[in-house]
């Protein structure tokens, strides 16, 4: 299998969606930004030296001590790049047009460097469930072995000099996915949301904007990057998840106490739909897949991976979808297509269909 | 308790606030607390945008030194980015803008962080003296601890190692 097969054919780790709290957290992700100090920031275009800078990197990327394989993005196909797009791999910004864009890849996809996106270097580590310290660790361990190679940008005053100012300092961003649905339906959603963000965390709704997002799936982040240590960037965001899952798991036992028959019906329908279903949206999906998901994690539903909706709500959207089908799609097939995946995933459910 | 603002309703927030290690406490009722602006959570309070906007052109005082300063700046030597453009995107050309536009980029920093100074990881390479000065910074405050707890030899000590690299960064 080609490297780029590869990519798109094996499972990211952060999508068997194990790992602690992983009935409310989905993803942990720490991310930092880095520059060479030598060569002008991808945003001048100036060809000569990104490509110097690419060329570095590749040679640093050699000695890690881990396995990373590169990728050079002009030799990837549209589909193939949203495709990493979908699974979190790399920005949207690093999918558009520029030169010398780069990716590298270890085997689980759990580390990945983005090469002259915004930043010369943006190293990223994502893991499946609430893992912040450890993603903070790895992150931190692959940034030292580069370090080795590279002569990083940095000044005492503002640290690691970054091309926006947002990301001066650490360059350190953290964020973790987690999943909502009980804040949601017990009407509990903004409000924790809102105090989430009083607390100095950015929120974004996955799949739309603030907290109207199918799929109840948010992006918690730190906002700010300077002045902390990496380590209190990391307490401070992991003191707010931990509220943010005691509530969530609260608002799912009070909805299994106060509003039982409603809640189950709510699930099994899901549950019906999405084995049932001949054809299928994105949207209605991800949202019937996070009803499914809570049925799991409360126990409702038996024999079905609770990793369910991490696996899927990657599988089902459109780049990946037709990279598993070997072929373009328009939208109607998508939506054919999507919905033989979902049900060939919940093991058929076609028992008492002719 | 009765709000300190307006004294007259019920005070159930508590706003605390710490500017240069100073604490200051009061309590506001809801209302006040808002008008106070300290709870805007409407919109992203953190926006680039609304930085920049706010930095460039809200405040009068700022608003006079940019069009005092603005044809002033000297466009980036390294990578050629003039201060136009760095405020039209908010964006940085290389590791040479910061010393250029430090003066412009400095209340920018401060706002967008609320902080003033970088805390976190020094890397090895471009940080070797860095690193050192921290090291000592960090010493010295073992050797108070220590002067506190009447351990002097343990003071002594530190102070001995504090003096060798001194030293050693007087040699680099």
């Amino acid at each position: 299998m080609s490297q780029e097969k590869r990519v798109q054919k094996e499972q990211s780790k952060w999508m068997q969606g194990k790992g602690p709290m992983s009935d409310v957290v989905i993803s942990s992700r720490a991310r930092l930004a880095r520059n060479l100090a030598d060569f002008s920031f991808p945003s001048r275009e100036q060809k000569e030296d990104l490509q110097e800078v690419s060329r570095q990197v590749v040679e640093a990327l050699q000695d890690l001590p881990y396995r990373l394989d590169f990728l050079a993005l002009d030799q990837l196909s549209e589909l193939e790049k949203k495709a990493l797009v979908e699974r979190h791999l790399m920005s949207i910004n690093q999918a558009g047009p520029g030169p010398e864009k780069g990716l590298a890849l270890d085997r689980d996809q759990m580390i990945s460097i983005m090469v002259n996106e915004e930043d010369h270097l943006r190293i990223q580590v994502l893991y499946p469930g609430m893992q912040l310290q450890d993603a903070l660790r790895l992150v931190d361990e692959v940034d030292d072995a580069l370090e080795q190679k590279l002569k990083y940008a940095f000044q005492e005053k503002w640290g690691y000099l970054t091309c926006c100012p947002t990301n001066l300092g650490t360059g350190l961003r953290v964020s973790v996915m987690v999943h909502l649905p009980g804040l949601k339906m017990t009407g509990n959603l903004q409000q924790t949301l809102q105090l989430v963000a009083r607390l100095g965390l950015a929120v974004r709704g996955l799949y739309g904007e603030g907290s109207e997002s199918a799929g109840n799936v948010f992006q918690l982040s730190n906002q700010t990057s300077l002045g902390l240590r990496e380590e209190e960037i990391v307490d401070n965001i992991s003191g707010v998840i931990d509220q943010v899952v005691e509530k969530e798991r609260q608002a799912r036992q009070e909805l299994l106490q106060q509003r039982e028959v409603d809640i189950k019906d709510r699930i099994w329908r899901a549950y019906g739909l999405l084995a049932y279903a001949r054809r299928i949206t994105s949207e209605e999906a991800i949202a019937l897949l996070s009803d499914l998901k809570m049925g799991i994690d409360l126990q409702i539903i038996e024999g079905i991976d609770s990793s369910i909706l991490s696996q899927l709500m990657v599988l089902i959207r459109p780049a990946t979808l037709q990279l598993i089908n070997n072929r373009e799609l328009d939208e109607a097939q998508r939506d054919i297509k999507r919905a033989e995946l979902i049900k060939e995933k919940l093991g058929g459910g076609e028992k008492h269909v002719r | 308790m009765l709000c300190q603002e307006c004294n007259q309703n019920e005070a159930t927030v508590r706003l605390t606030k710490i500017v240069q290690d100073k604490k200051t406490e009061i309590y506001l009722c809801p209302e006040c607390a808002r008008k106070k602006g300290e709870f805007g959570l409407g919109e992203d309070p953190l926006s680039l945008h609304n930085f920049l906007t706010a930095f460039m052109g809200g405040d009068p005082e700022q608003q006079k030194s940019r069009s005092g300063t603005l044809t002033g700046v000297a466009e980036c030597p390294v990578c050629g980015l003039s201060y136009g453009e760095f405020r039209e995107k908010g964006r940085l050309g290389c590791a040479r803008c910061f010393s250029n536009f430090a003066d412009q980029l400095k209340p920018l920093v401060n706002r967008i962080h609320g902080r003033e100074e970088h805390r976190g990881k020094v890397p090895v390479r471009t940080g070797g003296l860095i690193r050192k000065k921290r090291e000592i910074e960090k010493m010295r405050k073992q050797m108070e601890k220590a002067v506190q707890e009447e351990n002097f030899e343990e003071a002594a000590r530190v102070r001995d190692e504090i003096k060798k690299l001194e030293q050693e960064m007087e040699e680099d």
